[in-house]
């Protein structure tokens, strides 16, 4: 467990160098865009030195990593605000969409990836693997427009987009909230139904199966303990995947449907050439991942008692 | 005379495969007597394995067909409704399966799949239904069985864990045990211990048992009776004594010539005698031949017959009583004995 809390910052620690060089070698000069087309050459100057930005590189990258270490991002370019509230302010609508699209697919995948391996090759599976196919190569926006059209357009059921807080108007909340789940959700509830079926499937071909069987449990219970129990496993990985990538902001998602989450932040700072908002934010994806990766592990030691020791 | 355990009769079993129908068993029927040994014999593919798994209603349903009649204790086992057969499962006839390294749930304790087992069919509270799977990993001769009850089958041996797969087959004191290549992938002092310990248990219980192997040695240890199969046919059974010693069916003979025999006369020069083997493999089950299934690999073949016409299953020695006061017949099914010409 320390170890691998100690490679955790190993990586950590490269990620940050990584997301530096890569921030700053994105063409564009963040001054210039955010002083507009007119300005003299003292303000420039004045606001590179004021940025840190005259320092050399290096010097600029220990400063911003010693900053980060004690949890001080740095201050937007464009706004003024600092980076760690900025992150704040986005991070409940971006832990909102993310959790309910992973509620969203796994009520998708569980069931029809186990219905599928249950009767492999019977229309109940064809569809699946046509659906779960579709899921996958259909844009994320173009299904979030046709719900927007169908739904918000001629409809007029949900509003098109935006975002309240739960705390202030919980219909409101419910009603933003479920167009981009779904969207997202079908699009990872594709990815986990098609990992459902086949370790439902393999787990129904092993041999215990049949001494579970053999020794007169009802059917029921060979499949809860014998079956689903042993293709929990693979579940717990595809979904930690699918869900780190969902708090890690989708992007494209968020902007169709002006919500305001972490990835539409991050566009806005790439778009400004904002280094501090771009950096802070990357960081706290690759920290997602992170965790999310030793969350799996110490899930997957809790429900596998062979990598236990 | 007691009646039988088990009574298999015309035991039919097919797969559809995607390169056709396999006709895996083709008309099978044995009886097992009470604290009788029936061995199984045969080649890999010869359907002792499916044989027996289509008792049970093992067989994936979508791809098998099983027809004939099956009776356990009376009750013909392949006719039985679904929920019947699972109550039989267990008390009414225990497995035990080749291989002890995957036939455990590695996520379940060793405990809770001996638990299980019992309570499904009993109805018993979980501390006194621990307290007999303690008591069952004791009989089967696992050390310290309070602790074993809550180890992972991973932190077991492969002679363990067959013990445990045994205890699990005997949880329910079922009446007919099928071992299934129950030894083959344990090494030989296990092996012994696991036949001692299977037999001394017969005795107590008075089981039946059904003991599939393609090892002859073991079957001259433990069986009454011996059931030779090829090509999904019995093609030869009787007591240990007449088959092993005075086998009728050029197959078993084949069997026996591809074993060693330590007492043989060695030559003058040191050398021994050389094994004997039996040249080819046995038939695809999807394509078997028109005759004597062992026809395109019989060093024999001493009857036109042979190619087109099958063997039926007929007497071939003097019929003797065994200690059961049952009619004990040695049959083969070859157009090469005595008795059929």
């Amino acid at each position: 467990m320390l170890r691998r809390t100690g490679q955790s910052v190993v990586v950590l620690a490269g990620v940050s160098v990584i997301v530096f060089a890569l921030v700053h070698l994105v063409p564009g000069d963040p001054i210039r865009l955010a002083l507009g087309t007119r300005f003299s050459q003292e303000t420039y100057d004045a606001l590179r030195e004021r940025s840190g930005l005259d320092q050399p590189l290096v010097e600029q990258f220990f400063s911003w990593a010693g900053a980060a270490l004690t949890g001080d991002l740095g201050v937007s370019f464009r706004s003024g605000e600092t980076v760690t509230s900025l992150i704040a302010e986005r991070l409940p609508a971006t832990l909102t969409l993310a959790f309910a699209s992973i509620l969203v697919a796994l009520l998708i995948a569980v069931p029809l990836g186990t219905l599928s391996a249950l009767r492999p090759r019977s229309l109940v599976d064809r569809g699946a693997t046509v659906l779960s196919q579709i899921g996958i190569s259909v844009p994320e926006f173009w299904m979030a427009i046709v719900l927007i059209l169908v739904f918000a357009g001629t409809l007029g059921w949900l509003p098109s987009g935006g975002y309240v807080p739960l705390t202030e108007d919980p219909l409101g909340w419910a009603q933003r909230l479920l167009m981009p789940a779904l969207v997202t959700g079908v699009v990872s509830g594709s990815v986990i139904t098609r990992f459902v079926r086949s370790s439902v499937l393999e787990a129904l071909g092993a041999d215990h199966v049949r001494t579970a069987q053999a020794k007169g449990l009802p059917t029921r219970q060979v499949f809860t303990w014998h079956v689903l129990r042993n293709a929990l496993l693979p579940l717990v990985t595809v979904t930690g995947v699918q869900l780190a990538y969902l708090l890690s902001g989708v992007v494209v998602v968020e902007i169709v449907f002006a919500w305001p989450g972490l990835g539409q932040l991050a566009l806005q700072a790439v778009q400004a050439r904002d280094y501090p908002v771009l950096q802070g934010a990357i960081l706290l994806f690759a920290v997602v991942f992170l965790v999310i990766n030793l969350v799996v592990d110490l899930l997957y030691t809790a429900i596998d008692p062979r990598i236990r020791r | 005379m007691t009646a039988p355990v088990l009574e298999v009769d015309d035991l039919r079993v097919q797969l559809r495969t995607p390169r056709g129908t396999a006709h895996v068993v083709n008309g099978l029927s044995y009886s097992v007597g009470p604290g009788e040994t029936v061995a199984v014999v045969g080649e890999s593919g010869s359907g002792k394995s499916v044989s027996v798994l289509a008792l049970l209603g093992l067989l994936p349903q979508r791809v098998a067909t099983v027809s004939g009649r099956a009776l356990l204790q009376g009750e013909d086992l392949l006719s039985m409704p679904p929920e019947r057969l699972r109550q039989v499962r267990g008390p009414g006839a225990g497995m035990v399966f080749q291989d002890p390294m995957t036939s455990l749930n590695p996520v379940l304790t060793v405990g809770r799949q001996i638990v299980e087992g019992l309570r499904a069919h009993a109805d018993v509270n979980a501390a006194a239904a621990r307290r007999r799977a303690a008591e069952l990993l004791g009989e089967v001769g696992l050390p310290d069985p309070e602790r074993a009850l809550d180890r992972y089958p991973h932190e077991l041996s492969g002679g363990m864990r067959q013990r445990v797969v045994i205890a699990i087959a005997l949880s329910n004191s079922p009446a007919l045990l099928i071992a299934d290549e129950a030894t083959t992938a344990l090494d030989v002092t296990v092996q012994a211990q696991i036949i001692d310990l299977v037999e001394r248990l017969q005795t107590d219980h008075g089981t039946g048992v059904i003991w599939i192997t393609h090892d002859l040695g073991v079957v001259a240890g433990i069986a009454d009776r011996v059931l030779v199969m090829y090509g999904g046919r019995c093609v030869e059974d009787g007591t240990v004594d007449d088959v092993l010693e005075r086998p009728a069916h050029p197959y078993t003979r084949g069997l026996l010539g591809s074993l060693p025999d330590l007492a043989a006369p060695v030559g003058p020069g040191g050398e021994v005698p050389d094994l004997t083997t039996v040249p080819g493999l046995p038939p695809p089950p999807t394509d078997l031949p028109a005759g004597c299934v062992f026809w395109p690999r019989c060093p024999v073949r001493g009857d036109a017959r042979c190619e087109t016409e099958q063997p039926p299953l007929v007497q071939v020695g003097s019929g003797r009583s065994g200690h059961f006061g049952r009619e004990l017949p040695h049959r083969a099914a070859t157009w090469c004995s005595e008795e059929v010409r």
